[in-house]
């Protein structure tokens, strides 16, 4: 059986005047399903750059991406949303909730676009923010919960389409350090509970050490990529 | 389906909520525009509705002969100028024309009028009894003149309204009253029911109705005994009035004894063709109001496109998010164009209320009849929301092409 996520020479070229730019010089990677993955590095080390590739926002100057034997790196716009849709959760840095919307919607929403009934998406979403701990705040709208509930509720969102990995970009950039170590402990969670594959994105070590591989990345490459013995859940546990 | 579009509707008044006074003061356009249309029509429509009851007026299926025109040695006089009309042509013309229902024959002249130590100067006109019939005078009180009265000359005579008011204090009976047209002494036997003005401004109750014969020898006077001034012809029904009025040219040459080079010496105008006139000012008029309505719809629609547009830039970051998490295009699309859809309708809505309290404003104020065109409601609602799709299409478009990583970097 392939792996979930592998990258073959995948190059990254941007055009700035007269001047290419290799954001990516010939990555290859391998995931597993059900890894838990922390990807680090300096701004300008390339990572956001593979990070929007692995999550099918954009498509590779050159080289070969499959995500669940599909081959994503040659997949159209409308393709790829749709692959965005049913195989991908995102959880960005800046607190990622449409505002005015209620928490239980925010994270119907990627039912409703995948167009699941109205009935489905609640039941469904209900049960997500259940699982991150926030059953009692479903019709709270992001501005009456504070930044680790609104970060919860955008893995619940996440969650909710049941995809095959959770990418997470600084999932814990603008919080504290006490949420940011609820949100860690509820990526590891979520991958011993139900397995799921959670890739992090992040610059902090502390954060990174929840995960099981770490990969470090500089000047557009890879050097560094090593398994670790993950953070001891156990702190984490009081909130759930 | 159904929960996709009862979402983006939600997801469209929220948003629009959250921006209130824009949302309200960007539907503005529309609503004048929308208001406008329909305050314009009502007001177009109720005047046509007046023009169409002063042309009514004049008579039913009415056919109008005037004398033509003389020409001596060149010089043209104007119409009416010549003498060529008869008695005799009316009556040929009933005998030989059976479509025709009635003819009838009249004389006019401004004469003064003496009533007691008061005195006003009225079109005095000897009629044909059949006169009256044909252009559907009746009476407040009294009756016409017979056609016996008309053989004796006798000096009968029926006043209209505006003469009433003229020559009578408030509250006196003028029936049986003795009157002096030109010195002569009438005796009033008939008050005339008002007809009001005439599709050419005229009051038509300022007039006085004697015999013709008694007009021709004892008041008006004449060149030569039985020229009129003008012949009225009624028809049964109006589709007949384009067939009557070629037989009565055909008739009429004849008895002219014009060759067929030579130019009719009569006009012919009908009702339908004196009220189509009138119908024609008044659709250039609507023409205008509704170029000026339609503009200030394509200005509504532009301030609909640039707001959409802003919205568009301002929510750049959460068309990222909602594409990050598996929103296609046309969901993105379908979006925007709701929003915009939704505030041309609710302006559209409000357009037709303010359309509406504008046209009862027009009447209850200036007094100007107004005649709320349901029609012109669906068609400026129907075309609100139009505008609101079509300048909706180009900010839509491109929020839906904007690039999701450009989008969820964009601060």
């Amino acid at each position: 059986m392939s792996s979930l996520i592998v990258c073959e020479q995948i190059w990254k070229t941007y055009r700035l005047g007269d001047i290419d730019v290799h954001a990516l010089r010939g990555v290859n990677l391998n995931i597993e399903a059900g890894e838990f993955v922390a990807i680090m590095g300096s701004s300008g080390s390339g990572k956001s750059t593979l990070m929007n590739i692995l999550g099918c926002l954009d498509v590779p100057t050159s080289g070969a991406y499959w995500l669940n034997g599909q081959d994503v790196a040659t997949a159209k716009p409308e393709e790829l949303a749709e692959i965005r849709s049913r195989t991908i959760g995102f959880v960005f840095q800046n607190f990622s909730l449409i505002s005015k919307t209620s928490a239980l919607e925010n994270v119907q929403l990627p039912l409703f676009y995948q167009g699941v009934s109205l009935k489905e998406q609640r039941a469904r979403a209900e049960a997500a923010l259940a699982r991150v701990g926030l059953a009692h705040r479903e019709h709270h709208y992001p501005a009456q919960l504070s930044g680790g509930q609104q970060q919860r509720v955008a893995i619940a969102r996440a969650l909710v389409s049941q995809p095959s990995v959770i990418l997470a970009d600084e999932p814990t950039g603008n919080l504290d350090t006490e949420s940011s170590l609820e949100i860690m402990g509820i990526f590891q969670q979520l991958n011993r509970e139900d397995g799921l594959t959670v890739l992090v994105v992040t610059h902090e070590h502390d954060i990174a050490a929840y995960a099981a591989r770490q990969i470090v990345m500089k000047d557009g490459g890879i050097i560094r990529d090593h398994a670790t013995e993950p953070t001891n859940p156990a702190i984490s546990s009081h909130f759930v | 389906m159904s929960s996709f579009l009862f979402m983006t509707v939600l997801t469209a008044f929220r948003f629009l909520n959250r921006n209130r006074m824009r949302s309200v003061l960007t539907t503005i356009g529309i609503i004048i525009g929308v208001g406008s249309v329909i305050a314009m029509v009502s007001i177009g429509e109720g005047a046509k509705s007046v023009i169409q009851s002063q042309v009514a007026s004049m008579g039913t299926n009415m056919i109008l002969i005037l004398p033509g025109a003389t020409s001596v040695g060149g010089v043209r006089g104007g119409q009416g100028g010549a003498v060529t009309l008869t008695v005799s042509d009316a009556v040929d013309l009933k005998k030989k024309l059976a479509v025709l229902r009635e003819t009838g024959w009249a004389k006019r002249d401004v004469m003064q009028v003496v009533y007691g130590n008061q005195n006003w100067n009225v079109p005095v006109n000897g009629i044909s009894p059949s006169y009256l019939r044909i252009r559907d005078w009746s009476f407040t009180s009294g009756g016409p003149f017979t056609e016996a009265e008309m053989e004796a000359t006798s000096r009968v005579a029926l006043i209209g309204q505006t003469v009433v008011d003229n020559l009578f204090t408030e509250g006196e009976d003028p029936l049986g009253k003795m009157i002096r047209i030109k010195n002569v002494p009438f005796q009033i036997i008939g008050i005339l029911a008002p007809k009001g003005q005439s599709p050419n401004g005229n009051d038509q109750d300022d007039i006085i109705f004697i015999p013709f014969t008694t007009a021709e020898r004892k008041v008006v006077g004449t060149q030569f005994l039985g020229t009129v001034g003008a012949l009225f012809a009624s028809t049964e029904r109006t589709e007949d009035l384009p067939e009557a009025v070629e037989d009565i040219r055909r008739i009429l040459r004849e008895r002219h004894r014009l060759r067929p080079e030579q130019p009719d010496d009569f006009t012919l105008r009908t009702q339908v063709d004196i009220g189509r006139v009138q119908e024609g000012t008044g659709e250039t008029l609507t023409i205008m109001m509704f170029s000026v309505a339609s503009i200030s719809l394509l200005v509504g629609g532009i301030g609909i496109m640039n707001i959409l547009l802003v919205s568009v830039t301002e929510r750049t970051r959460e068309i990222g998010i909602r594409m990050a998490i598996g929103a296609k295009r046309q969901h993105i699309l379908v979006q925007f164009l709701a929003e915009a859809i939704i505030l041309s309708m609710a302006g559209g809505m409000l357009g037709v209320v303010f359309g509406i309290a504008g046209a009862r404003a027009t009447t209850l104020i200036a007094g100007w009849p107004t005649i709320i065109s349901i029609q012109a409601i669906l068609v400026a609602f129907l075309f609100s929301v139009a505008v609101g799709l079509i300048f909706g299409m180009y900010p839509a478009n491109k929020a839906s092409r904007l690039n999701p990583i450009d989008a969820l970097r964009y601060e």
